[in-house]
């Protein structure tokens, strides 16, 4: 899960500059008014990076001019290199006191999948993605492995800190933060915490200028308080849909809907519509049991998307019996009115009852005996390779 | 030989009152598994289907001497579990249990650290050596008592594989699932030092699936210490980045984690990969051949 950098900064509170997010312009003129400060930067509030280039990140000298910044970005389409050609919609912006920056730096916490440990990453070099330092300057990383019994200790964010080129109070400050951004991913369950840039004023302060918090999915039922920041106008409906009915989709732009049990078995299908030369419409897991609802509801969310001229229904059933999933299948397309043409790939107990069936169901549905020929004749009732 | 499970596995149920730990514990039993009871806290000493079930971990070793343990805990309580296990002394643990948070899964490694106790999974359909134990969710027909290792991050796309190989009349010595979260009980290396020593394997199957390094990281071990040929396939050529593709670590952040990149790794090491996932039987065939 995502949330906005007003979000973050919000749980983060301590290291941050004063600020406040704004819905309206006239908001933004009184949190400006109120910051009284003589430099302020607006800031457009989206789920994506790359906001400054694109016009979403301005500096104003006064609180007319953050109500006159404010109301040209709010509303505004906001393309950015992360956001796709489409952009994205601005819906608030925050206002901040704009910091008197002597340096930009970067510090990360994430998961190490191979290590399977939390492992903070700092750079002196921030302000760039920390990608691009990987590649380009790798020995300005530092890379600080936590402990999972220990937790994260002293000497570990003094070794941050002095890497990072710090020293005295702010060194003492930087350790404060380092320690506070490593605790918030711990108590929120976070798969990503970044600040990026961390800056040094010229007083001396350490601040964050940029959060990005991301949660692990699987972990949002002990933080119920996240769940409530999530801001459902920054993801797609149908993915948000396809959540509440346990199911798990993607959208795509090819012309071959899938609907599959298991997310292995689901990209698979994916990657054999692609090898037999046409592109998969969308990503879709309906789990191991593919009940008649979950089925129905799937045909739903494929059927929406325009682009859909056939669909691959993918089914290793395993310990279920066919002849249920079948009904399953027929039910829903019966109910769902399906006017391109379906292909099954079924595969289970009682599996020719379960071809039987749909054979005889007198709807558009063609069956193949393993998935390489469904899938050749999924990509046949698209209309063919793709060019 | 086969790995991990057989004729001497003794199992305890984790879960076994709740819906999917009474079905799988039933249907494991049937197949021929040696279900030796189940643990729920609170219903100990009452029985369901047959099976005696404890109130602890502990007791269902004592008591039925118990090996292996198979749970189907609920997400929020199955580290717990887990540890619970291997703290009462089983030697393999299958964890099916799919939504473990993954600072959970961190601490459990954690403490399984120079344990002698192995974890299959979470998220993961289990093990299983053909004509002698089920320990998982998998169907059990599909299989074929044989001298191929299947390992995969994957459920039903494991289910294809073997289908196909056993269609080809290739049977299976042991089928790992070694689960889809980001952090796993045993890596495909572990299991693949497993297959490696076992002389009733003569070739394995590797499925990976796009996000983190662990195929690289077994292409790098194939290619200096694996003796037997491997075929691969690789799930989500087609994936997009920075979408989670269903299971919990199946996503390409950044620049890495791509399909592309772990089928170069591989084919770097000398692996066959398989380009469609219809082909993974065939190319094992040829491989034999």
């Amino acid at each position: 899960m995502n949330i906005h950098e007003y979000q973050a900064k919000e749980l983060l509170a301590k290291y941050v500059p004063a600020g406040k997010v704004a819905f309206t312009p006239e908001e933004a003129y009184q949190i400006a008014q109120d910051l009284r400060c003589t430099k302020l930067v607006v800031k457009a509030q989206i789920h994506a990076g790359g906001r400054g280039k694109g016009g979403g990140i301005k500096l104003a000298n006064s609180p007319d001019e953050v109500r006159r910044i404010a109301s040209e970005m709010l509303g505004m389409r906001l393309v950015t290199h992360q956001t796709g050609a489409e952009g994205k919609i601005v819906r608030k912006v925050l206002i901040e006191e704009a910091s008197d920056i002597e340096r930009e730096l970067y510090l990360g916490v994430v998961i190490d999948r191979s290590t399977e440990r939390i492992v903070l990453m700092a750079s002196p070099e921030g302000g760039v993605e920390i990608e691009e330092i990987a590649r380009t300057k790798p020995k300005k990383i530092l890379k600080e492995y936590v402990d999972p019994a220990l937790g994260l200790l002293p000497f570990q964010c003094r070794k941050i800190a002095y890497f990072l080129g710090l020293n005295g109070k702010t060194a003492n400050k930087a350790v404060n933060l380092i320690s506070g951004l490593y605790q918030a991913f711990v108590d929120n369950d976070c798969s990503l915490a970044e600040i990026n840039p961390l800056v040094v004023t010229r007083e001396g302060d350490v601040l964050a200028l940029d959060v990005k918090l991301n949660f692990d999915d699987n972990a949002l039922f002990r933080h119920p308080e996240i769940e409530k920041l999530r801001d459902p106008e920054e993801e797609d409906p149908t993915e948000l849909e396809a959540k509440k009915w346990g199911l798990s989709y993607v959208k795509l732009n090819g012309n071959i809907g899938c609907l599959v049990n298991g997310a292995g078995l689901a990209m698979a299908t994916m990657d054999i519509i692609k090898y037999y030369g046409s592109e998969p419409a969308n990503f879709l897991d309906v789990g191991g049991g593919a009940s008649t609802e979950q089925v129905t509801q799937a045909f739903k969310m494929i059927l929406r998307d325009q682009n859909v001229k056939a669909v691959f229904v993918n089914i290793f059933g395993g310990i279920m019996k066919c002849d249920t999933i079948a009904t399953g299948i027929i039910t829903a397309a019966k109910e769902v009115g399906i006017k391109v043409p379906i292909v099954v790939r079924l595969e289970g107990t009682n599996v020719e009852l379960g071809r039987k069936m749909l054979a005889e169901s007198g709807l558009n549905i063609t069956t193949g005996a393993d998935m390489r020929e469904a899938a050749a004749k999924a990509v046949a009732a698209a209309g063919g390779k793709l060019s | 030989m086969s790995i991990l499970v057989n004729k001497d596995t003794r199992v305890v149920v984790q879960g076994i009152t709740g819906s999917a730990g009474l079905f799988h514990a039933t249907q494991c039993r049937e197949y021929g598994t040696k279900v030796v009871g189940g643990v729920t806290p609170g219903k100990g000493g009452t029985e369901v289907e047959g099976f005696h079930v404890f109130n602890t971990a502990l007791d269902a070793v004592k008591e039925t001497k118990a090996n292996t343990s198979l749970i189907f805990v609920p997400a929020p309580f199955a580290a717990d579990a887990i540890v619970e296990a291997v703290d009462a002394g089983i030697n393999l643990v299958v964890c099916i249990t799919e939504g473990i948070p993954t600072l959970d899964m961190i601490k459990v490694k954690r403490y399984m650290e120079g344990k002698k106790a192995r974890l299959i999974g979470p998220n993961c359909p289990g093990a299983m050596t053909p004509g002698e134990a089920k320990v998982g969710i998998m169907p059990g027909y599909i299989h074929l008592p044989g001298r191929i290792g299947v390992i995969s991050r994957s459920g039903t796309l494991t289910y294809e594989a073997v289908w196909q190989l056993t269609n080809l009349g290739i049977g299976q010595s042991t089928c790992v699932g070694i689960g889809g979260d980001p952090v796993v009980g045993s890596t495909f290396i572990d299991v693949l030092k497993l297959f490696e020593k076992d002389n009733e394997t003569d070739a394995v199957v590797l499925i990976g699936e796009i996000g983190g390094s662990a195929e690289e990281e077994a292409a790098e071990y194939i290619k200096k210490k694996f003796s037997k040929p491997v075929v691969a396939f690789i799930a989500g050529s087609t994936a997009p980045k920075g979408k989670r593709m269903g299971h919990a670590g199946a996503i390409i952040s950044g620049s890495s984690g791509s399909a592309k990149d772990k089928i170069m790794a591989l084919e770097r090491a000398g692996i066959k990969v398989t380009p469609s996932p219809a082909e993974i039987g065939e190319a094992v065939k040829e491989v034999l051949s």
